[in-house]
């Protein structure tokens, strides 16, 4: 198992790695002049030396990166090209705003998909389970920011039920006063997203149903439920965490659009800024961030995934 | 009379498919004594299976019980509640299942899941470790408390099948409904698992369902046997007096399809039962059997016959039964003018000649020797036939010999005189033609997307270089003239039967004029009147073009019937080597001894059952000495135990053409053997 996880751990780092190394580049290839873009077009030659002096863009490609990556290990982030200030003010504080809507977003969509999945598998083919596969397909293929305007003005301006807006004011409320704002946002998340667990959970269940070890729970006289909670649950939900996981970028990406929509000050909102600005210190650390949660949790899925099946945890004992 | 321990009263079962009811029992009744064993019989898709599930109130989704009762002890498991099913199943009816492995949850450990029936019944977390623990002791797993630890895909599937033995019988059932319990096991790990069941039988008296498609299992392990035909019970009667006085034509044409000891190739066609089994739930006038019986006439096809008793406890469902035993017999005439070779070599003498096969494969660092030196030759128009239980190389040596796995640099395998490259995408064209397989599984080797016609096409024109047009009609005469009827050519493989599918797999393996088929099991996934069919159609095509076969198979008997020479393997060694008769009839090699008794006869003849002990070791590990010596039945008493132990004995010619590879000499064998 340790040699498991040392070896998932250093094929984590290696992936963020290249992922660092691509959007070095990426960004550097871009047409159009760094320094230029900044300072705008009035900008004289001299400030557009000063400025790439100040951000090292004077030196050879290979140095730059050389010392980007040297500065990210000492976890410096740089410095935003915008406001002159360190990166990792404007982008930490966002991304503890980001991982709560995050959170609650997939404390909402996990259970709720799963449970869908398992109600549709156990009613398979009646009118439940067409509900749930048919209205869950249909919500998925509505964007989620098309999904956020509807509920905005759905449950926040006709309605009033909820806030309009995903952050709180300042000062007002405690914790719970957060959350109740982060309800909607998650809400358009766990539109796009429920249809696609759910769907993957009841095959999951479905396959586990007909399986000849269900076959053999039921005949050692277990009644359906019981022999459904001890025998089928476990072996559906392999499928279902390796899907999940996968969503993780998904959910990363609709956390742009949702945090715009409701004007949450989370990462996506700093990212997009970061794009309309040029403000390249801030997007080369923002996505070196976002490719660090999703190794992060595709790493959690793994382990998960081997604890949970023996089979793999055998080959990897070995 | 005592209340019988399970009774089927007209049971009536019907599948819903497409919104119309199939029936798959009709008005089936039988009954069950305390304490008795009672076989049901029957080809595949006559309804075994369902009646067996039945017994436990247990149908598939789309299953309804449409008439009849299911009593158990008197009592009607047709009305009762799903609850009272439930408690039933829990402490007085078992079941055990036809595989095993995938019987048995993946993701819990087995002691957990024999542990259930104990905590189900109420008894406490620790009270039924200790219960497991006993559970396993009983069906004599050695070192149960590792294997109590151990997942499903840990379990070899003998070790499997006692796992879930001990399961079904954990809660002392009154009535085992045992479904196929064997099948798929190699034959010795059978031979022990049925000795288990009948010693375990004997302790505790517990009446059992016994479904088995193999006839002797049945005789060796049931009482009375009932025979199934398009889901009704056709005969009836002691299992002594089913298999050796039959009195109706289905069950006549069953025993006969079998080739049994004796029989050859060379000298005997096998019977076959004409037409094919009739498609789920078709609707009959008369008998289920008149369209394929030959001793139907108008009144069977309009009448339906009832059960009639034709001897003490002997009845049967046929108004011609006395004519039964002696109707007329079934031989399909030779298939003749199969015309398959486009080119005709003659070849003279060995065809086939390979030394020193070798196969190592490289398992998690260490270095696994799963094929050891093995030398044979296969002559032109021979077959010689592989036998082994799982894992002893079989597989792997036919893939060497193809190609499709790389044998080590030591081997050398000449074709006609022409050396083989060890691996396929060195081969040229000639040699891939020239070598061909057939496969166990008739339904994973046919591409599902294409037609009957492109699959054979494809072959011809990829081996013989015809082109399209050409192909296609090369193609429609083998299928043509492999009996595939000329109205199928453009059918899916999934809308033929398996002895079908079967014939077109063998068209495609002999589209490109073969040398040399290996037949990989070609029969085992066929029922026997199937079988049958397939056998002589082998041997017909062998007849013609002098085509060589290496036949894997594990059911000894058909190896008998189809093999000129057989090659018996252990551990990736070549044990006995020699005409086909003189391996089966001995003195044999003590590991093919063992083999060979333990195949339960159909004629019911007792054979003194050699064992082996234990289970087959790991190649990573073989044993020093003689790699049988740990589990070999003859070598305590041989005078040569010391030379076992320490020193791998050579395959030596102990008589002319008959090697062995053992220190026993062959006249010491001979005396044993006899006993």
């Amino acid at each position: 198992m340790k040699s498991f996880l040392a070896k998932r751990l250093g094929l984590s780092v290696l992936t963020v790695g290249l992922a660092a190394i691509i959007v070095f580049f990426m960004t550097h290839v871009l047409p159009g002049d760094v320094a230029r873009q900044s300072l705008g077009r009035q900008a004289t030659p001299e400030d557009v030396a000063a400025f790439n002096k100040l951000y090292g863009l004077d030196q050879p490609i290979l140095n730059q990166l050389f010392r980007w990556i040297k500065e990210l290990l000492s976890g410096n982030l740089g410095v935003s090209m915008s406001t002159s200030r360190p990166v990792s003010v404007t982008l930490i504080p966002a991304l503890g705003y980001s991982a709560r809507l995050a959170a609650v977003a997939f404390v909402l969509i996990v259970p709720l998909s799963i449970a869908g999945g398992i109600i549709a598998a156990m009613n398979r083919g009646k009118k439940v389970d067409r509900a749930i596969t048919v209205g869950g397909l249909s919500a998925a293929v509505i964007p989620e920011f098309v999904w956020a305007v509807v509920l905005l003005l759905l449950f926040g301006v006709v309605f009033r039920i909820f806030p309009i807006s995903a952050m709180p004011d300042e000062g007002a409320g405690g914790f719970l006063q957060s959350i109740w704002h982060l309800i909607l946002p998650s809400i358009a998340l766990f539109l796009v997203l429920f249809g696609y667990i759910a769907r993957i959970t009841r095959a999951g269940v479905i396959e586990a149903l007909d399986s000849d070890y269900m076959r053999t729970a039921v005949l050692k006289g277990y009644s359906r439920r019981k022999a459904v909670t001890n025998h089928v649950l476990r072996n559906a939900m392999l499928p279902t965490i390796a899907v999940v996981a996968s969503q993780i970028p998904y959910l990363i990406g609709g956390l742009v659009a949702v945090e715009i929509v409701f004007n949450y000050r989370g990462f996506g909102t700093v990212l997009l800024t970061a794009v309309g600005g040029r403000d390249y210190a801030v997007l080369q650390s923002g996505v070196i961030l976002t490719s660090v949660v999703i190794v992060v949790f595709q790493l959690i899925a793994d382990v998960l995934f081997a604890v949970l099946n023996p089979r793999i945890r055998q080959r990897i004992s070995e | 009379m005592s209340t019988p321990t399970l009774e089927l009263r007209n049971l009536e079962v019907a599948y819903t498919v497409r919104g119309i009811d199939r029936e798959v029992l009709r008005n089936i009744s039988l009954s069950i004594e305390p304490g008795e064993a009672y076989g049901l019989v029957g080809e595949s898709g006559c309804g075994k299976s369902t009646a067996a599930y039945a017994a436990m109130r247990y149908l598939p989704r789309n299953g309804k019980i449409t008439g009849g009762s299911i009593l158990f002890e008197g009592r009607d498991m047709v009305t009762m509640s799903d609850g009272e099913v439930s408690q039933l199943r829990n402490s007085v009816i078992s079941m055990v299942y036809q595989n095993p492995v995938a019987a048995l949850n993946p993701t819990i450990r087995v002691g957990d899941q024999v542990a259930e029936v104990f905590e189900l019944a109420g008894k406490s977390k620790s009270e039924a470790k200790k219960l497991t623990l006993e559970a396993l002791v009983r069906v004599k797993i050695a070192d149960p408390e590792k294997v109590m630890r151990r997942y499903a895909h840990q379990l070899s599937g003998g070790m499997a099948q006692r796992v879930v033995i001990a399961m079904a019988l954990a809660s002392n059932p009154r009535l085992l409904v045992m479904d196929e319990p064997t099948t798929g096991l190699d034959a010795t790990v059978e031979a022990e698992v049925l000795d288990l069941v009948r010693e375990l039988r004997r302790e505790t008296g517990t009446a059992v369902l016994f479904i088995s498609h193999n006839l002797g299992v049945i005789r060796h392990m049931c009482d009375r046997v009932g025979v199934l035909y398009a889901g009704a019970l056709v005969e009836q009667g002691t299992t002594a007096d089913i298999l050796s006085n039959p009195q109706h034509p289905y069950t006549v044409g069953l025993l006969r399809c079998i080739p049994r000891g004796g029989l050859h190739k060379n000298t005997d066609r096998l019977e076959t039962i004409p037409g094919s089994p009739p498609p789920l739930g078709m609707h009959f006038d008369g008998c289920v059997f008149a369209s394929r019986c030959t001793l139907a006439d108008d009144r069977c096809r309009t009448e339906k016959p009832e059960m009639i008793t034709v001897g003490e406890s002997h009845i049967t469902r046929c108004f011609h039964h006395e004519q039964a035993p002696t109707m007329a017999r079934n031989i399909e005439g030779a298939s003749q003018g199969l015309s398959i070779r486009t080119k005709h070599t003659n070849p003279t003498g060995d065809l086939l000649q390979i030394d020193h096969l070798s196969k190592i494969f490289n398992q998690d660092g260490n270095k696994v020797q799963v094929v050891n030196d093995v030398a044979l030759h296969v002559a032109a128009g021979e077959t010689l036939g592989l036998v082994g239980e799982s894992g002893s190389g079989k597989t792997t040596i036919a893939k060497m010999i193809l190609g499709l796995t790389a044998s080590e640099s030591s081997t050398t395998m000449v074709l006609s005189g022409k050396k083989l490259a060890r691996t396929l995408n060195k081969r040229d064209v000639a040699d891939v033609g020239a070598l061909q397989i057939v496969f166990q599984n008739p339904d994973q080797a046919l591409n599902r997307r294409h037609s009957v016609t492109r699959i054979v096409s494809r072959a011809v024109e990829r081996l013989s270089g015809l082109n399209h047009n050409e192909s296609d009609n090369r193609a429609h005469e083998l299928l043509s003239g492999m009996r595939v009827d000329a109205s199928l050519h453009n059918a899916r493989p999934a809308q033929l039967s398996g002895g079908l599918k079967q014939r077109v797999a063998i068209s495609r393996a002999f589209a490109g004029s073969p040398n040399l088929v290996v037949c990989d099991e070609p029969t085992s996934a066929l029922d026997v009147s199937v079988q049958a069919t397939i056998l002589n159609l082998l041997v017909d095509l062998q007849k013609q073009d002098d085509t060589s076969y290496l036949f894997i198979s594990h059911d000894l008997g058909v190896v008998r019937y189809i093999s000129d020479r057989i090659a018996v393997l252990y551990l990736g060694r070549v044990m006995e080597l020699g005409a086909a008769e003189t391996v089966f009839n001995g003195p044999h090699h003590p590991y093919t001894e063992a083999l060979v008794s333990s195949v339960p006869a159909i004629d019911g003849s007792q054979r003194v059952r050699i064992r082996l002990e234990g289970d087959v070791p790991s190649p990573a590990n073989p044993p020093t000495g003689c790699v049988l010596n740990p589990r070999c039945p003859r070598m305590a008493g041989s005078g040569v135990e010391g030379l076992c132990t320490t020193v791998e004995p050579e395959l030596k010619e102990v008589e002319p053409g008959h090697f062995m590879r053992c220190h026993i000499p062959l006249d010491q064998l001979r005396v044993t053997q006899q006993k």
